[in-house]
């Protein structure tokens, strides 16, 4: 029996194609992301993601909600979808980050996942303005940083921390409440967090890594992440390159198991309709989605990842095309789930629940 | 002739007079309940703290009764007394931000406030922020704004650090100009402009994420009762959260608020006071009174009794009987014993004054405590909390309440049910929403100026 495949999409990128086609600034209401994350569910795919920036680009005429906020609106009206933001860590407080990503898992109910990026430009520092523009390999090395205080403040609170003991009184045994006592050059935490923990125990954390990332890029995947979004010039590069980060997660200590490789693909179902927005990194398909299948079972043999992370040029339009065309054809081929069969993110990618480290470090 | 829901006729009582002058609307809000005692944890009915389920349920039984918002606290850090976690409240819940979003995703109308620090964010994340949730919801948000200066919470931020009382409102006040100026800068089919804004806190130039949101501005909610907090409130903010629920004292900070409206060319009905308020029914009085005597001992256990007064004598209490005499020892001055909470204030003249009243009136630690720590508003029939509650917004000691039930999550289900239909019999509240968004609910203009590029700096 074939290897079934992960199906991931980022909703985000170009808004000048909404939904049907239509007003760009539909994509500032909800009823545009309920329907695409609505769309993206019939498919059954693993998750959605949304991409996010500390400044609009000067081409932006429509404007950009915080990913958060668009994925928490939609996890009433969704059940099994995953929910993956993009949170910037350059200029965000990590308590925040992880009191929002936690609240997201509660209010999905175990959906949510935490796409860790850095706020690089000059443009963002001064909307930020804290600080100034610092360099990438910084900026990345904080970024793993920001993912250790989310990790440890996730586990601030052992599952059953919660005890509703009226015979003496106590709401909580604090024995099982800890402090994450994290020290770094940009910042210290002191915790415990003010959430309890997720419904995941922690959301899995993705990060988008190509060959050429620096050192601390490849760092925070190889120490922090659940799932990596590779992206490679080539099957030939992306199969060294899945490879290379596997080598590195077992050296820093982690069962290579226990992470899920998704090969980043740029698409275009709907070639010349629309100017790409941006030039595409990796593999990049153009044509009909009917034709995607085939090539996407080539390219899981050859490169051995795990699946893809598919980027539309237009979400809009070709979204649809995706769920109805692809999925279809991979599931004809054995490739692809005919439906949910868990209920958390995790579940979709065959990710255990993680163990507590508070716990294992005391017990 | 009306009927309720069951199809019985209903008696019609306090029909408004036409010929009077029209009467003075209430304004209602819930406050899910706290991580303070106010809330009950060991009912049988205390469900879920943090469950999205417990959100929902509140929510929609405020909108079910038409109710203005729904109001989220926050707290940065988990309150600590004698160096350890206090662990006698119910405690733990979610990032009051990202809830709101996905509650605006199971209401319609109901406004979404939530409770956000201006000491521990910055202006142009916020400001996004509450721009997504306000788009996202179509014009239902709010934020009260507060402000921290201890050292404690600063332990979970990069910040970290402490600020002096004058300088939390400064940084409130520069924290608000700046995320005006950016919610201002994109008007709709219009280019957006950068925001340039250099101050003493803030130092930036961003041009925004995001055009206008329906509402613009979301409501801004205060909740200081200070003297520079009521001027800050005066100068611009939308809602007053106060703590003067009794009748006098809400008058006189009615008053005295609305009177310094005129100074920042403010009318008095740009500004709401809502004062918080708890409640407890019964089908007759003597019965309401006795499940409040009841609903206190639950909210004032032994442990909690000693706690309470530990916040003010600042030293450890543990060796006394809760249901003996208060401490015969003095507090201690400048004590960081207690962690989180707010200031006990002047310490020794609070310990002097409850020792008298215990002494005279023969009370033990722990009914001392449930004395002093009632904040039940309203007490009785559904009839007489709905009279209560309309006679306290048109002696004009309220503009309306946020009312702050005891249990999560059904703590409103009876006062939606049995006295949200006599406030609207008595022509006192709405029977259903006129408007969209949150302002349209509290009758608060939309911003209409718009502010100059770099109007901020």
């Amino acid at each position: 029996m074939p290897r079934e495949l992960h199906l991931s999409v980022e909703l985000g990128g170009s808004p000048s194609a909404g939904l049907r086609g239509n007003d760009p600034a539909e994509s500032l209401t909800a009823p545009y992301w309920a329907a695409l994350t609505g769309l993206a569910e019939q498919g059954a795919l693993d998750f959605v993601t949304l991409g996010d920036s500390f400044a609009p680009s000067p081409d932006d005429h429509v404007g950009r909600l915080d990913p958060v906020a668009v994925l928490a609106r939609v996890a009433p009206t969704s059940r099994s979808i995953g929910l993956v933001p993009t949170v910037t860590t350059t200029h965000t407080e990590p308590f925040h980050t992880s009191t929002a990503l936690a609240t997201l898992d509660f209010v999905s109910e175990g959906r949510a996942g935490w796409l860790v990026d850095v706020a690089g430009t000059a443009a963002e520092a001064r909307a930020a303005g804290r600080r100034r523009a610092a360099p990438a390999a910084d900026l990345w090395a904080e970024a793993a940083d920001a993912a250790e205080v989310a990790a440890r403040l996730w586990d601030s609170w052992e599952d059953d921390a919660e005890i509703r003991d009226a015979a003496t009184g106590r709401f909580v045994d604090r024995a099982r409440l800890h402090y994450v006592d994290f020290e770094g050059p940009h910042f210290s935490v002191r915790g415990p967090s003010i959430v309890p923990r997720p419904p995941q125990g922690r959301p899995p954390v993705v990060v988008a890594l190509a060959a050429h990332d620096p050192y601390g890029r490849r760092e925070l995947a190889a120490r922090h992440a659940d799932v990596v979004l590779l992206e490679a010039a080539d099957i030939g590069a992306a199969r060294l390159a899945r490879e290379t980060l596997l080598d590195r997660v077992a050296e820093a200590g982690r069962d290579p198991q226990d992470i899920r490789v998704l090969l980043r693909v740029s698409v275009d179902l709907c070639a010349g309709a629309l100017a790409a927005a941006e030039p595409a990194v990796g593999p990049r398909f153009t044509g009909a989605a009917t034709a995607l299948a085939p090539l996407l079972a080539e390219w899981h043999t050859a490169t051995g990842v795990d699946g893809f992370h598919l980027v539309p040029s237009t979400v809009g339009t070709e979204l649809p095309l995706l769920v109805h065309g692809l999925v279809p054809r991979l599931r004809e081929a054995g490739l692809f789930r005919a439906g949910y069969t868990g209920r958390t993110l995790r579940d979709h990618l065959g990710l255990t629940r993680p163990a507590n480290r508070y716990v294992e470090a005391v017990r | 002739m009306t009927t309720d829901r069951t199809g019985k006729p209903r008696r019609q009582v306090h029909l408004p007079d036409r010929t009077a002058a029209p009467r003075r609307q209430v304004h209602l809000a819930a406050h899910f309940p706290g991580v303070n005692n106010t809330t009950v944890w060991t009912d049988p009915d205390s469900g879920s703290q943090i469950d999205f389920s417990s959100f929902r349920h509140l929510a929609r039984t405020a909108e079910r009764g038409k109710f203005d918002f729904l109001f989220l606290a926050e707290g940065l850090r988990l309150r600590e007394r004698k160096g350890l976690i206090h662990d006698l409240d119910v405690v733990g819940r979610p990032d009051s931000l990202t809830v709101l979003n996905a509650v605006a995703a199971v209401t319609e109308r109901l406004g979404l406030a939530a409770t956000v620090n201006a000491t521990f964010n910055e202006p142009y994340e916020l400001a996004r922020r509450f721009s997504s949730l306000d788009h996202l919801s179509g014009g239902r948000a709010a934020w009260n704004v507060v402000t921290t200066s201890d050292a404690f919470t600063g332990e979970n931020f990069r910040r970290g650090g402490y600020l002096d009382r004058a300088d939390r409102y400064r940084r409130a006040e520069e924290f608000v100009e700046v995320a005006r100026a950016l919610w201002d800068a994109w008007p709709p089919d219009r280019a957006p402009r950068t925001v340039r804004h250099s101050g003493a806190q803030f130092d930036l130039a961003a041009r925004p994420a995001l055009p206008h949101s329906p509402q613009r501005h979301p409501v801004l909610i205060q909740a200081g009762d200070s003297d520079e907090g009521r001027e800050f409130a005066a100068r611009g903010a939308d809602v007053v959260f106060s703590r003067h629920g009794s009748l006098e004292a809400g008058r006189a900070f009615h008053t005295d608020v609305k009177r310094r409206l005129a100074r920042y060319g403010r009318r008095p009905e740009d500004l709401l006071i809502l004062p918080a308020a708890t409640f407890v029914l019964g089908d007759t009085d003597a019965e309401a009174q006795e499940h409040a005597a009841l609903i206190r001992r639950q909210q004032v256990s032994p442990a909690t009794a000693l706690a309470f007064l530990e916040n003010v004598w600042g030293r450890d209490l543990s060796g006394y009987d809760p249901d003996g005499p208060l401490p015969d020892v003095d507090p201690v001055p400048d004590s960081e014993l207690v962690q989180g909470w707010a200031h006990a204030g002047d310490r020794f003249g609070i310990a002097a004054r409850w020792r008298a009243h215990a002494e005279e009136k023969h009370l033990s630690i722990r009914e001392l405590a449930i004395e002093q720590t009632a904040r039940q508003s309203f007490v009785g029939t559904p009839e007489s909390v709905a009279a209560a509650i309309d006679a306290h917004v048109q002696a004009e000691a309220a503009d309306g309440f946020i009312l702050v039930p005891h249990l999560t999550p059904g703590g409103l289900d009876a006062f939606v049910d049995r006295v949200v239909p006599l406030l609207q019999e008595r022509g006192v509240f709405r029977a259903d929403y006129a408007g969209t968004t949150l302002r349209d609910h509290l009758g608060l203009a939309r911003p209409g100026s718009v502010r100059e590029e770099g109007a901020a700096s």
